[in-house]
């Protein structure tokens, strides 16, 4: 299967992998994924971009922060 | 009933006077309750958003240019939250609470000097890295996995700060900050549905990106 045949897909494919499907959504994009190539090796593919982005891009908050956002309290309006 | 002096906060007064007024002493016990009451409400608060210093400064870091940026305006968040803390309602998103201050104070200071948007052909970035690092290696197509590995840590960092601040701001709550659709799009106050074709846009800016990345 082409990946033109799959465009209509790609939005069921981004919710599928954000997690903001239906149940209903979710059983048809289970069921296209089973049987779509194509779809499968794009949702791995998405899947681990996703997760490497989410690895990738985090840092640690510096130290000294923390103290420093805690003398903010007690500031009233 | 209260009193309409009690109502004035002069409960006190009415005692030393020798009204006698019944009601006078439990009201100013009770002011003095809802004053502790308050006080508690705060602490938590305070206690309640810090725990989530880390993870507003994880998405200021990757909304803003540089790390002295990000501190800065996740200071001037936790200054604002704290003064407004009332308005925070118990139970609710505080994350997201947070953010919103975050990300409004971010939009506040001008950032909006924005590069044009980049004619770049989206579509074709759409198709998948390793199908242009195959064409471009005239290799078989790689494994999905490896391709993502090829990619350094720097250059994740670089194709997000160069989104579109539109693009970049709805990719890093979703796929940074964790965020659904729904909170997203309170967050930042857009429809759900320009959620989500930002976040596909943005995501497809980003492969192009890293595309060109892997292929250089």
């Amino acid at each position: 299967m082409s990946h033109e045949d799959c465009e209509k897909c790609e939005e069921l494919l981004q919710g599928f992998l954000d997690r903001e499907l239906t149940p209903g959504e979710v059983v048809l994009a289970e069921s296209h994924l089973d049987g779509c190539d194509y779809c499968r090796r794009r949702y791995k593919f998405e899947d681990s971009l996703r997760r490497y982005v989410k690895l990738s891009a985090v840092e640690r908050m510096p130290p000294g922060l923390i103290e420093k956002l805690a003398q903010l309290r007690g500031i009233e309006m | 009933m209260r009193n309409t002096r009690a109502l004035h906060g002069v409960a006190g007064v009415v005692t030393t006077i020798g009204y006698g007024s019944p009601v006078s002493e439990p009201e100013a016990a009770t002011e003095a309750r809802e004053i502790a009451a308050g006080a508690r409400d705060r602490v938590r608060f305070e206690e309640e958003a810090l725990a989530l210093a880390d993870q507003v400064d994880r998405v200021a870091r990757r909304l803003v240019g540089s790390r002295e940026e990000a501190e800065d305006l996740v200071q001037e968040t936790y200054a604002r939250a704290f003064r407004s803390w009332r308005s925070y309602t118990p139970g609710t998103n505080l994350r997201a609470w947070l953010l919103r201050i975050l990300t409004n104070l971010n939009i506040d200071r001008g950032r909006r000097v924005q590069r044009a948007p980049e004619m770049q052909p989206l579509e074709e970035a759409d198709y998948y890295l390793a199908n242009k690092v195959a064409e471009s290696q005239g290799e078989q197509a790689l494994d999905q996995e490896q391709v993502v590995e090829r990619l350094s840590q720097d250059s994740i960092v670089d194709a997000l700060s160069s989104l579109q601040h539109d693009f970049r701001d709805v990719v890093v709550l979703v796929d940074i900050g964790d965020f659904t659709y729904a909170d997203a799009a309170q967050i930042l106050d857009i429809p759900i549905g320009t959620v989500m074709s930002r976040l596909h846009r943005g995501r497809r800016q980003l492969k192009a990106r890293l595309a060109e990345e892997a292929t250089a």
